[in-house]
């Protein structure tokens, strides 16, 4: 191709336009900005981070808001357990077996009689083996006494007081099974009682009370705490069968002859301000949010804001000064003295002002960054009034203006076709370096609380944290990534408006 | 001359009543929760008026009871007896917490002025002396960052680097623990060590703009004709510089710097609370996020007031110090 053109080039005249490359004064400008090396910097900078917060907010697995957990290890009060070594007393069903029969009951059994008399009623004991007595009178069995209790498997289950007597009698007599409502128990080596192959209840000495009323505590938990008991641990784990799997601690309490079980549950807590890690790399805020998906989402706010704020500015500043410039007299000294007043009105406290009552108001989040954007819009266009007009002013009384007057071009076209684009190149360089300020008026803003609000994500908002001293001391990684970012944005906006403005006219440094 | 001064001075007044009237206009249309929370405390109290009765008793002591157009002339009317009233937030007449803050606000800026100026100047000189070389990227560099960085941010990387790093400074506040136990000497140090931070904060946000300014009017004066003859009839470089060229930069230099001297008084708002420093800028934030309508506007037509005075202030140095420049 290259060789192609040479030849091209040899075969025009020495004289012809065509030999010498002329460029456009748009490409002119293009070509002095790339030739400025700090203001290639910015523009990439600007690229990058616009790729970043744009595309890096799709690219993230994370979303903006979505929130983290851990697992998080809390030791609980879990269950008391004692060993029964005192008697207990059931009544048979509709049968008076109370607290002074009990106490005759005991002391029957505690001197070995076989029978005893209350309130003129004679009461057979029967022994049944080890710790079991059972009470009759007139052949009727009216309440048992023992000390191995009868728990079911099923939580739902009651225990029936016959079920209890049968299954007790035969644990007592050392029998391996018994007859119940024509069903045949047995019972294994640990205490278990089986119906057909399956555990119903089992028998212990041990008796765990959860601390939580809605808590069961299953058969293999208690044998594992059992074990543990008479194995003198401290600790067990222990699975349950939704597999959750949970330690837990014993203390063994003198005093009152029992055990306290403590349960160290793995509970799921908002992962707040987690160090950078593979998953996480910068960590999360306090809120349990992927800070680098922040960050890109905070960039978006900020980034969409500084440019429609600067546009809203522009337009209000483009037409009211070009109004005043272009016709002057009244017109400009109307509009010149709105300026003056606008220019008079501190900006950031009145924008204070507003936050607070957006406050007050409860705004929306998302209404209240629209009004943000407006308001700071509607505050910020006197500059650009003002450079406009004196643009206008200085272009409107040179010559090629009284040439396009008389040729007899229209007003309307006259303005835009031959004024505005004399002014566009300080215009863009004045937008430039507007967007850098405009974030940061935006960030500060949204810092003290009173700009872009939680949930959506502002470099400002981000930063925020750091008025939390815990947060400034301990999680750099909160607050420093995203003021790098505000400041390195704002950093290359000014170089770019820098760069371009040495672009437009190489003669105009301010 | 005179004649040009009372007309800007009468153009400043109409503009200052326009502005006046937008800031109390604003105020109106907020909520008052102030006197709503009053109202409400009143209330609650045993054998007492209901809320509303309170709400339009304390309206009435308020004088918001008015339609804003009344209002704002009612308050004008005080305003020009000299009474600003009694700020809500402060509860003390609002010229009073006035004079109690200005003045830490006033040492606070002035110090930063000073050191900004000590600094920006030369840099600004050295770099259009030395246009396009390394050093003129650098200081280039270093005033655009300090323009680009948000006050909040370095202020925080201060706090982190100087006061929990390395111990330096105390977090928040002008004054430390053990301020009463001081002799007055004393007193003064534990001020000035508390002010170190903030000032440095001013000085390193605000130092690029006048940095930048100096390099610019300095690289024009250096183009200028009477540069070149003085270079032709063959002067050392160093009286050209700091002969020739460095007094001209002085016109627009003086100018700028006259009229940023009311600025001095309005106080640093945001670095005021970053650091709780109980000056203007700080008791102002306060109130104007409290809602406390005395007292904001009479912060924020003062600092009208003072653009206006800076604006007037470098017109007339300008006619002053540059006999090329006629005003009429």
């Amino acid at each position: 191709m290259s060789e192609n053109k040479e030849v091209i080039t040899e075969n025009y005249s020495l004289n012809d336009d065509r030999r010498v490359k002329v460029l456009s004064p748009g490409a002119l400008v293009a070509k002095r900005f790339f030739r400025n090396r700090l203001a290639v910097f910015g523009l990439s900078i600007l690229i990058f981070m616009f790729l970043f917060s744009f595309v890096g907010g799709l690219v993230s697995p994370y979303d903006e808001k979505q929130t983290f957990y851990r697992e998080d290890f809390q030791n609980k009060e879990f269950a008391g357990v004692v060993i029964n070594d005192e008697f207990r007393y059931a009544a048979a069903p509709e049968k008076d077996f109370g607290g002074v029969l009990n106490a005759q009951a005991y002391l029957a059994i505690s001197s070995g009689q076989s029978e005893f008399i209350y309130k003129a009623v004679k009461y057979t004991v029967t022994n049944h083996g080890e710790d079991f007595y059972s009470f009759y009178t007139d052949g009727e069995l009216i309440g048992i006494a023992y000390k191995d209790i009868v728990n079911m498997s099923d939580a739902n289950e009651t225990i029936d007081f016959d079920f209890m007597f049968a299954s007790l009698a035969a644990k007592s007599a050392n029998e391996k099974s018994f007859e119940y409502k024509g069903e045949t128990y047995t019972i294994d080596k640990d205490d278990g009682v089986f119906k057909n192959g399956t555990e119903v209840a089992y028998i212990s000495r041990f008796i765990a009370r959860p601390i939580l009323p809605d808590v069961f505590l299953t058969r293999d938990f208690k044998q594992q705490l059992e074990l543990a008991i008479e194995t003198k641990d401290d600790e067990f784990t222990f699975t349950d069968t939704d597999g959750t799997v949970a330690e837990y601690t014993l203390k063994y309490n003198a005093g009152d002859n029992n055990w306290s079980v403590m349960q160290s549950m793995a509970t799921r807590v908002l992962d707040t301000y987690s160090a950078p890690s593979k998953s996480h790399w910068l960590g999360t805020d306090k809120s349990g949010m992927d800070m680098l998906t922040r960050i890109m989402y905070g960039g978006r706010v900020s980034l969409i804001i500084g440019f429609i704020v600067v546009i809203i500015e522009t337009v209000i500043g483009v037409v009211l000064g070009g109004l005043a410039g272009y016709f002057g007299k009244w017109v400009d000294m109307l509009i010149m003295r709105i300026v003056d007043v606008f220019y008079c009105i501190p900006s950031m406290p009145i924008m204070l002002i507003i936050g607070a009552a957006m406050d007050e108001y409860n705004v929306d989040p998302q209404i209240r960054m629209l009004y943000l954007m407006l308001i700071l819009g509607f505050l910020g266009w006197p500059g650009i009034a003002r450079l406009v007009r004196g643009q206008i002013l200085s272009l409107r009384e040179q010559e090629f203006m009284i040439a396009a007057e008389a040729s007899g071009i229209s007003v309307p076209r006259r303005i835009f076709k031959h004024l505005l684009p004399n002014v566009i190149p300080q215009l863009i360089v004045t937008m430039t370096m507007g967007i850098g300020s405009t974030i940061i008026t935006e960030s500060t803003l949204s810092f003290l609380g009173l700009g872009v609000r939680f949930p959506f994500a502002s470099w400002g908002n981000i930063i925020n944290d750091v008025t939390d001293v815990h947060v400034l001391t301990s999680y750099w990684f909160v607050w420093i990534p995203a003021g790098v970012c505000l400041l390195v944005t704002v950093l290359a906006y000014n170089l770019v408006g820098d760069g371009l403005r040495d672009a437009f006219d190489p003669k105009m440094k301010r | 001359m005179r004649k040009y001064i009372i007309k800007r001075l009468l153009i400043s007044v109409v503009i200052l009543f326009f502005v006046a009237f937008a800031i109390y206009a604003l105020m109106r249309c907020l909520p008052t929760s102030y006197l709503e929370s009053i109202a409400r405390q009143k209330s609650l109290q045993p054998n007492s008026k209901s809320f509303e009765e309170w709400m339009e008793q304390l309206s009435a002591i308020y004088s918001m009871d008015k339609g804003i157009v009344p209002g704002f002339f009612s308050w004008l009317g005080n305003v020009l007896q000299g009474n600003f009233g009694d700020s809500w937030k402060w509860t003390v007449p609002v010229v009073e917490k006035f004079k109690d803050t200005v003045w830490v606000s006033f040492v606070m800026g002035a110090i930063a002025f000073v050191l900004e100026l000590i600094i920006a100047i030369p840099l600004g000189v050295i770099a259009a002396t030395k246009q396009y070389s390394k050093v003129d990227s650098l200081i280039s560099i270093i005033a655009l960052a300090g323009i680009s960085l948000p006050t909040f941010f370095f202020a925080s990387l201060l706090k982190l680097v100087f006061s929990v790093k390395l111990g330096w400074f105390d977090l928040f506040g002008l004054v430390g623990r053990n301020h009463e136990t001081l002799d007055a000497m004393g007193k003064l140090l534990d001020k000035a060590h508390h002010l170190v931070l903030p000032i440095v904060t001013l000085v390193v946000v605000s130092i690029g703009g006048l940095m930048r300014y100096t390099r610019t009017n300095m690289l024009e004066v250096l183009n200028a004709d009477y540069i070149r003859t003085a270079r032709a009839k063959g002067l050392p470089e160093r009286k050209v510089i700091y002969h020739h060229a460095f007094r001209n930069t002085l016109i627009p230099l003086v100018t700028i710097i006259g009229g940023s001297l009311p600025g001095l008084f309005s106080g640093a708002l945001i670095t005021e609370t970053l650091y709780a420093i109980n000056g203007i800028g700080f008791a102002s934030y306060h109130s104007l996020i409290s809602g406390d309508i005395p007292f904001s506007m009479f912060y924020l037509v003062f600092l009208a007031v003072l653009t206006l005075v800076g604006n007037l202030i470098s017109d007339i140095l300008y006619a002053v110090v540059d006999p090329r420049v006629r005003i009429a």
